[in-house]
């Protein structure tokens, strides 16, 4: 079976400025795979390149087998998304939130109610399903996010930084959420700056200045070291850079 | 049903349930051509005589003669108003979610064209009973006969709107749009004068105000209320609306728009 994600050889660059360097990796079903970089490693651009809002004209991705240049509506459709800045619609309720994305991937009527509620249920949200996403609070926001994403099924479930501005509880409460997912069944790519959001058993992609300087399983990644130390050592971060 | 409706459909019910929660919207886009109507049109009204020309069979007040131009204006600040909440939603990341859909990328901006659309011309029709409330009326067929002309008109200003929307990067140029491209759009058309009247101080403007496409959308509208066929404004909204369509499809196209987004 395809690879829920097969990135090769991608390379993208801002006008004379490289942003991403020969990129190659891939996700398989049911793993977590962690993109780990600090700000400006690429992460947000490879995170556009894979949902097409940017293209690039080097390298292949694949998603559940279907190449994003030859059928990305296809690859699209195989995906769920959280980015990294919400994308939600204060003043509806958290259901038509779910609904409006589910209608954008084509589905309505029973199928659509079916789906979020499962997905709600996923997430522990279904009691919230009809207050005004307003009056949630950033956790539970972005378990929405992750929720939405999951409507359609998809392959892998792609998440830029889904962290940012939380709190300690529900930074841990959605890392824990998005690792059982994987457990499920469903591939997870996971870009973070933040080392403690990564178990010893998932795979770990270090971008830095645009390259991948490493890929393999966390705990083989660090050894006997803490990882944070392993990565501010690779990317150079100790040394104030 | 299929995935292009349904997805249609979701986006046009968000546009309305958008424009149903901002009530300052619904109301400043009719007190704006209400107070052109009942307060600048009357003050004109002696200054400016309007003479029998087509589609009219007899004389005008001005009043009457300005109730299309302001049909125009109405879509055309619509159009600028969901071109602003379209940069909104890019800088606040809701684009994001409609640009990933598995959808051709026309086919979901031309969804949102067309909701924007529709919603322009409710408040068109919400303008057009209050001027009739006010004793301006028009031929009661020309109200019906108007929608197909509304319909396009709404297309072409929003994918103007699109258009721009696309080249605008951030919310706060957007002040300069207003300036440089709603005031001239109005006042350098047929909205408010004809364009002989025009000719009569500057054969220039006239000239400028002739290829002007919100002049061809009020004519369109203009003679559609009266129930004449115009086949020239007809042909040259079309053709802009769908040179702003493409145009505006380009630059929202990844591999050439080539939007950076932080």
């Amino acid at each position: 079976m395809n690879p829920a994600l097969a990135i090769e050889g991608l390379t993208y660059a801002y006008g004379p400025k490289v942003a991403l360097r020969d990129v190659t990796f891939a996700v398989e079903a049911g793993q977590f795979c962690a993109l780990l970089g600090p700000n400006g490693a690429g992460k947000s651009t490879l995170f556009s390149l894979l949902v097409r809002l940017l293209v690039a004209r080097q390298g292949r991705i694949g998603v559940a087998g279907h190449d994003m240049a030859r059928a990305p509506r296809a690859a699209l459709a195989a995906m769920g998304v959280v980015f990294q800045r919400p994308t939600l619609d204060l003043d509806m309720t958290v259901l038509g939130n779910m609904r409006y994305f589910a209608a954008l991937h084509g589905l309505s009527g029973r199928t659509a109610q079916q789906r979020i509620e499962a997905a709600l249920e996923q997430l522990e949200m279904a009691e919230r399903a009809d207050e005004l996403v307003r009056a949630l609070n950033g956790g539970h926001r972005r378990r929405m996010e992750i929720a939405r994403a999951l409507i359609h099924a998809p392959r892998i479930l792609l998440l830029d930084e889904p962290t940012v501005g939380l709190d300690a509880q529900s930074r841990r409460a959605i890392t824990a959420h998005v690792h059982r997912l994987a457990d499920d069944g469903v591939a997870v790519l996971w870009a973070t700056h933040l080392v403690d959001e990564i178990a010893p058993e998932d795979a770990v992609v270090v971008l830095h200045q645009g390259e991948v300087l490493a890929r393999q399983l966390a705990g083989e990644l660090s050894g006997a070291r803490p990882l944070a130390d392993v990565f501010l050592e690779m990317t150079g971060a100790g040394q104030g850079a | 049903m299929s995935a292009y409706l349904v997805a249609f459909q979701a986006i046009a019910r968000r546009e309305l349930h958008r424009f149903v929660a901002q009530r300052g919207r619904f109301l400043s886009a009719l007190v704006r051509p209400l107070v052109w109507l009942l307060i600048f049109a009357a003050g004109f009204r002696a200054a400016l005589g309007v003479s029998i020309i087509p589609p009219y069979q007899t004389y005008i007040t001005y009043e009457v003669y300005i109730v299309p131009g302001l049909c125009g204006m109405i879509l055309l600040f619509n159009g600028m108003q969901s071109s602003l909440a379209l940069v909104y939603d890019r800088e606040m990341g809701a684009m994001r979610l409609l640009l990933t859909a598995p959808l051709p990328r026309w086919w979901l901006l031309f969804a949102k064209l067309a909701a924007g659309a529709g919603v322009g011309i409710l408040q068109v029709y919400a303008f057009l009973a209050i001027a009739a409330v006010f004793g301006i009326t028009l031929p009661a067929l020309g109200y019906l006969l108007a929608l197909p002309a509304l319909a396009l008109a709404g297309l072409m200003l929003g994918a103007m709107g699109l258009l721009i929307s696309s080249t605008v990067r951030q919310l706060e140029n957007f002040a300069g749009v207003m300036n440089f491209v709603i005031f001239p759009m109005f006042f350098l058309s047929s909205a408010l004068y004809p364009l002989w009247k025009m000719a009569e101080s500057s054969e220039w403007l006239r000239d400028i105000s002739a290829v002007n496409p919100f002049t061809h959308a009020v004519e369109l509208i203009r003679f559609s209320l009266y129930l004449t066929a115009a086949p020239s404004p007809a042909l040259y909204t079309t053709l802009y609306a769908a040179g702003f369509f493409v145009l505006a499809l380009a630059g929202y196209n990844p591999a050439i728009g080539l939007r950076r987004e932080a």
